[in-house]
């Protein structure tokens, strides 16, 4: 389990460290939000999930696309702009889509695919199906008031519904603290009449090993949600490939515990030292590979700017 | 020849939802006060004991996170229809509706659909005042990927909810409120009003008058006053704004060289502008056309009376319009009020 933690952990991060370094040459037709730092709550809650579960995701979601197990070389074309990418170069980084893999998406604007995964999730209650739906929003998305009315719907009506707050403390460049009165998000949540905890050390093995209670609970036919508020960090700007403490909204020492607990390097530490190189070496091909196929696709046709805008 | 069984626009909305519900379990229905007493004006009446809880349901004040959960509940598999008793609620649903109804075909490469039907109804007259009376379908029809319907009969008001129902991608149903009240003929077996035709109400060779959502009616009043002084206008009903059948309305111009359409709403980049510009796209060349739009008077809706009345256009003020339009100068004319034109029950030849 540990090596399959380790290879989503790891890939997710060079991945991502490859759009950093790919960024700079203008090749990449997308704005990037990396999720570098926080790439353990989506490792976490998707290794809890079957094949079958669906993800539903914020504009930062390329570790939740390939944690869910969204195609790499589709997802890389996509931030190319090609036509070979995830949704035909016509979403780009901010819409990450593979339905194969039940990474449903996600949208630029925040909060928004919270209620999109509780309809999905009553959908799944109605059909009489076993799928558990996994809602990923961040701290910001608490300020919204689509956050508070989709919690209450969702209790409610007890959908099978995951509801995974990656609290990284910051909206852009605003504190928490300086837009909400209380730090207390999974109470807020609580008060909505469904169970809530903070998972606070960033190690995708806990969250894992809370998640995938939930997940056996909703398969029992207890009725959700369930709640989650993840701590993590956001290593990158909130938007681009560099960092940013020169901007002064946050200090390097504020990272500096999280740097420390990278939650790759704490997955690399349960894992035999010659089984990671040879995940390493695994996950650099198929990135080299990803990128290669990503380059060499072709740009959409301009004739696709006409279609899919409604069934024809 | 079989008797015509006559409805309201309301039975027709009901019985549509009713015979859609029971041929596809996919259908569902929710919104504020969906399945209490009042059952939406009757058009949701019965439909929650044959139902069940799971697919009639009244929601919590949350129109926002509700619009987001009908299209989440699309992306799987199901039909929504969600239902809003004024249209102004939407204002707090825009966010869903034109981020990710309207766009989630596009931005996710044709790979997900949104058959979603939001049904909103525009209020009138009795002092609905401000926040009760907009119709604001215009926005909607701005935004490519939603498709928006507005029909005036009962016979399209069952037809077109069922198109919306089948559709693939989302679909406003714009209803207003004075419509509920028609009476017409209306088949009891499935059918379906797709787009792509609108409907010539009433021919004419003076003029093309086109009327919006209950505008229609004002229009059918006008064609009489002004038939009175001699004007033959030729009434059509759009149906479907988006898309919109503007060949039609077209071809009528290339008869009657002059154009009114009348707007259930502020003329302002509206539906009306819309229309009045494709229509001189098309034309312009080929002879010269007249045009003139009509619509709320540019305020806010006022409940009192002496002003509600002076804020919509009617029968009377249309005509006056139109007869200036087809003279090209000013008549100063306004026809006293005709008593049998107070109330039609607009039945319409299809």
């Amino acid at each position: 389990m540990h090596e399959r933690f380790y290879r989503s952990l790891y890939r997710i991060r060079r991945v991502e460290e490859e759009v950093a370094r790919a960024y700079p040459t203008d090749k990449i037709k997308s704005p990037v939000h990396l999720s570098i730092g926080q790439e353990a709550a989506s490792v976490g809650v998707c290794e809890a999930l079957g094949p079958n579960d669906i993800a539903f995701g914020t504009y930062r979601s390329h570790a939740l696309y390939l944690a869910k197990g969204g195609d790499l070389r589709k997802m890389i074309a996509e931030l190319y702009g090609k036509a070979t990418g995830c949704a035909k170069g016509k979403g780009g980084s901010m819409h990450l889509i593979d339905l194969g893999a039940g990474a449903m998406g996600a949208s630029a604007v925040v909060g928004t695919t919270i209620p999109n995964a509780v309809g999905y999730a009553y959908a799944a209650k109605l059909r009489g199906s076993q799928q558990v739906v996994a809602s990923f929003f961040g701290d910001g998305a608490v300020d919204e008031g689509v956050f508070h009315e989709s919690m209450n719907f969702a209790a409610l009506k007890g959908v099978p519904i995951i509801f995974i707050c990656e609290n990284n403390f910051y909206a852009i460049h605003t504190h928490q603290s300086r837009r909400q009165k209380l730090a207390n998000i999974a109470e807020k949540a609580r008060t909505y009449g469904m169970p809530a905890e903070v998972i606070e050390n960033n190690d995708a093995l806990r969250v894992y090993e809370r998640v995938h209670e939930a997940v056996a609970q909703l398969r029992a036919g207890k009725p959700g949600p369930f709640f989650f508020e993840c701590f993590a960090y956001r290593w990158k700007e909130h938007v681009g490939p560099g960092e940013d403490y020169q901007l002064g909204y946050r200090m390097r020492a504020e990272a500096e515990p999280w740097l420390d607990s990278d939650p790759v390097k704490t997955m690399a530490a349960r894992v035999d030292k010659a089984l990671r190189a040879r995940i390493e070496a695994e996950v650099e091909a198929e990135i080299e590979e990803a990128f290669e196929f990503a380059e060499t696709s072709p740009f959409p046709e301009v004739t696709e700017l006409y279609t899919d805008v409604v069934e024809l | 020849m079989t008797q015509e069984r006559i409805l309201s626009y309301v039975e027709a909305l009901r019985e549509g939802t009713d015979q859609e519900m029971a041929r596809d379990p996919s259908v569902l229905i929710f919104g504020l006060d969906v399945d209490d007493p009042k059952a939406i004006q009757g058009t949701t009446r019965g439909l929650l004991e044959k139902y069940g809880a799971e697919r009639v349901f009244g929601t919590p004040l949350s129109e926002d996170a509700m619009t987001g959960v009908a299209i989440g509940l699309a992306f799987g598999g199901l039909r929504p229809i969600h239902v809003h008793i004024r249209m102004d609620f939407l204002m707090l649903a825009m966010n869903q509706l034109v981020n990710i109804a309207a766009k989630s075909r596009y931005m996710y490469g044709g790979q997900v659909q949104v058959p979603i039907v939001v049904r909103a109804m525009i209020g009138k007259s009795w002092g609905q005042g401000a926040q009760h009376s907009q119709g604001l379908y215009s926005f909607f029809m701005n935004i490519p990927g939603l498709k928006v319907v507005a029909p005036t009969t009962p016979y399209d008001a069952k037809g077109c909810l069922i198109h919306a129902i089948r559709d693939n991608d989302p679909v406003i149903y714009v209803e207003h409120r004075i419509l509920h009240f028609q009476k017409g003929p209306v088949p009891e077996p499935l059918y379906a009003v797709a787009p792509g035709k609108a409907r010539i109400a009433m021919t004419g060779s003076d003029v093309t008058l086109v009327g919006i959502s209950y505008m229609q009616l004002e229009c059918l009043r006008a064609r009489h006053y002004l038939e009175a002084v001699g004007i033959s206008a030729e009434v059509i009903d759009p149906i479907w704004l988006q898309p919109l059948d503007i060949d039609t309305i077209a071809n009528s111009v290339r008869k009657t060289g002059r154009l009114c359409v009348v707007d259930n709403g502020w003329t302002s980049c509206g539906a009306g502008a819309e229309i009045v510009s494709a229509v001189i796209e098309q034309v312009q060349h080929e002879r010269a056309v007249r045009v003139k739009r009509l619509g709320f008077a540019p305020v806010t809706c006022p409940p009192a009376p002496t002003l509600e009345d002076a804020y919509y256009p009617n029968g009377r003020t249309i005509a006056a319009a139109v007869r200036d339009l087809v003279t090209g100068k000013a008549n100063h004319w306004l026809s006293d009020e005709r008593a049998d034109l107070r109330e039609i029950e607009f039945k319409g030849p299809f």
